[in-house]
């Protein structure tokens, strides 16, 4: 049931690793293309598919606009929500630089 | 002690009667988990002293004369759900330190409810397996034989229970997870309806797949939690404003069904499971219920709209973690979560969207509409759980898909949102346990824990132990 032929789709894979923000190894990422094309030739597949007369489902039980009354009510604490970064600076979390050094 | 055949009832009867205490029975399971979790490796982490805590609770509780629905009843929580102030790991190593600031509601609910948590099992690391080999801590071995699979994601749950390390586990299903499990370790699973049990609380996967569900031994014992876990949460959004019903009465009931079967699930699976779902399916005509063949969608297209679909929600839901708030950096994930999270990249990227994602969600719409025309002349739908009986150790290796060719007999009810259930129909040669599922229509978990219970009752495999 598994498809190993090849496809036409090249996959590029460092793309791919930047936009998910993933690091493979250099092997690993020889390797991930191959499965990923693999994969890839499965799932093109759903083309054969006859889809003209439906539109998409993403929600199965039909629920939509769920909201709650807007009242505010406890949450965490400023201890619990810090508990597990191990970046912290005067009760805030740190990140990284969002812009590179200008100087 | 002998923890062999206790259930949930049986136990609530021996506290009551004062034939052992809370804190005696958690000792007994503790000291169980201690022999055999060096052949098993079913659990992340052991919660002794909070197992022990919540039983001299249940002691004094007692003492007191009051009752909850599972008051000391030592309980197994699958490790992607959230425990207050306790690892939840996800069995991976990005989140082997994270303690979360508050419970998972399931978790809550069944606190509340006065369970004695013995400790959080193992699964295949975010849930993106079935068999545990892609946990960051070891996978975890079959009870019956421990050179094949327990089965995954929910294998430690499973494992936990038909080793009798816990009574009662909490698993979690998106497509198989916890019917697989259930079936290779001959255990029962129930994969609610989707929106029936929060998921709040429960670390992600496939948000509009995900569904929490208990593992236990007998059928009743499924339904008492169901009835605990089961009911709209304020915290998911997603969750089923219906009143969950009564399930434990509504199992008892004396009802002739009919039973939909479909050839397509019978493809490509061994003659030995074959064979026993036919035998179950005699034992259920002889009980008064009627077989119909139905025309279902073939399961194989399922694989594919399953493959895009999960790995697209897993790629957008492994993106909060980017080890600022919590949880390591990104570089410490698993070759699994990238090759999925990956998939998921590609398959949403501009240029694929409309031809895969958009693609796959038609797809699953005329897999619901197929159902819901079977559900027309039948009422529930039965098959195997899965296509074999457990597999050898290392069968995952070199093979991509091998969680979504394994689980392509519970694909299809899964993207559906409808609810199934393991049950245990027997062994193959091999002393290998075969399952049954009976899959219902969305919130039907009233009918399907009905046969299940009929088929359980004049079989009584769940009574049949491993040797450990």
């Amino acid at each position: 049931m598994y498809n190993t032929h090849m496809t036409k789709t090249k996959i590029d894979i460092d793309k791919i690793a930047r936009l998910a923000q993933m690091t493979p190894s250099a092997n690993l990422r020889e390797k991930l293309e191959k499965q990923l094309e693999a994969t890839v030739v499965h799932i093109e597949g759903l083309e054969k598919i006859d889809t003209s007369s439906v539109s998409g489902t993403n929600q199965v039980t039909n629920l939509s606009n769920v909201f709650r009354d807007d009242i505010v009510t406890p949450s965490l604490s400023q201890e619990d929500a810090l508990m597990n970064s191990k970046k912290i600076y005067n009760g805030l979390f740190m990140v990284s630089a969002v812009l590179p050094d200008s100087t | 002690m002998d923890v062999h055949n206790l259930t949930i009832t049986d136990i609530k009867a021996d506290l009551k009667d004062k034939k052992y205490s809370a804190v005696e029975l958690t000792k007994a399971y503790l000291e169980r988990i201690k022999t055999l979790e060096p052949k098993l490796n079913a659990f992340v982490t052991v919660t002794e002293e909070k197992a022990l805590k919540d039983a001299k609770k249940a002691d004094e509780l007692l003492a007191d004369g009051q009752d909850l629905p599972v008051l000391g009843i030592p309980m197994s929580i699958k490790d992607n759900f959230s425990t207050k102030y306790i690892e939840t790991t996800a069995s991976s190593k990005v989140l082997e330190h994270y303690r979360p600031p508050f419970n998972a509601t399931v978790v809550q609910r069944l606190e509340d409810a006065g369970m004695v948590m013995v400790g959080k099992t193992n699964l295949d690391a975010f849930a993106h397996g079935s068999s545990t080999e892609a946990s960051d801590f070891g996978t975890t071995k079959n009870p019956w034989n421990q050179e094949c699979l327990a089965g995954g994601s929910s294998g430690g749950a499973a494992a936990s229970i038909a080793a009798d390390e816990a009574v009662a586990a909490i698993g979690s299903e998106t497509a198989g997870s916890t019917r697989l499990p259930a079936s290779w370790c001959g255990v029962v699973g129930l994969k609610p309806t989707y929106g029936r049990v929060s998921r709040y609380g429960v670390v992600a996967m496939g948000s509009s797949l995900d569904s929490p569900g208990p593992l236990t031994k007998t059928v009743e014992d499924t339904a008492q939690i169901l009835q605990i876990i089961a009911g709209q949460d304020i915290h998911d959004g997603t969750t089923s404003s219906s009143e969950p019903k009564e399930y434990i009465t509504l199992m008892k009931d004396k009802r002739r069904m009919t039973i939909g079967i479909s050839k397509d699930y019978f493809q490509d699976v061994e003659t030995e499971v074959a064979a026993k779902i036919e035998d179950a399916l005699k034992i259920l005509e002889k009980q008064g219920h009627t077989i119909k063949n139905i025309e279902l969608f073939d399961p194989k297209y399922a694989i594919d709209v399953y493959t895009i679909l999960q790995r697209s929600e897993v790629s957008s839901n492994l993106a909060r973690l980017d080890g600022i708030r919590y949880g390591e950096d990104r570089t410490v994930f698993g070759e699994e979560a990238m090759r999925r999270v990956m998939l998921g990249t590609y398959v949403l990227s501009a240029g694929h969207y409309d031809a895969f994602y958009k693609k796959a969600q038609k797809v699953r719409t005329l897999i619901i509409e197929n159902f819901a025309k079977a559900y027309e002349t039948v009422d529930v739908i039965v098959g195997p759980s899965a296509p074999v009986p457990a597999m050898p150790l290392g069968s995952t290796e070199k093979n991509p898909m091998f969680g979504e060719v394994i689980d392509r007999l519970m694909e299809p009810s899964s993207i559906a949102g409808l609810c199934g259930i393991n049950v245990p129909a027997g062994f193959s040669k091999d002393r290998l346990p075969i399952g049954l599922q009976v899959i219902g229509p969305q919130f039907a978990e009233d009918l399907i824990l009905n046969l299940a219970y009929q088929f359980e009752q004049a079989t009584l495999y769940w009574q049949q132990h491993p040797t450990l």
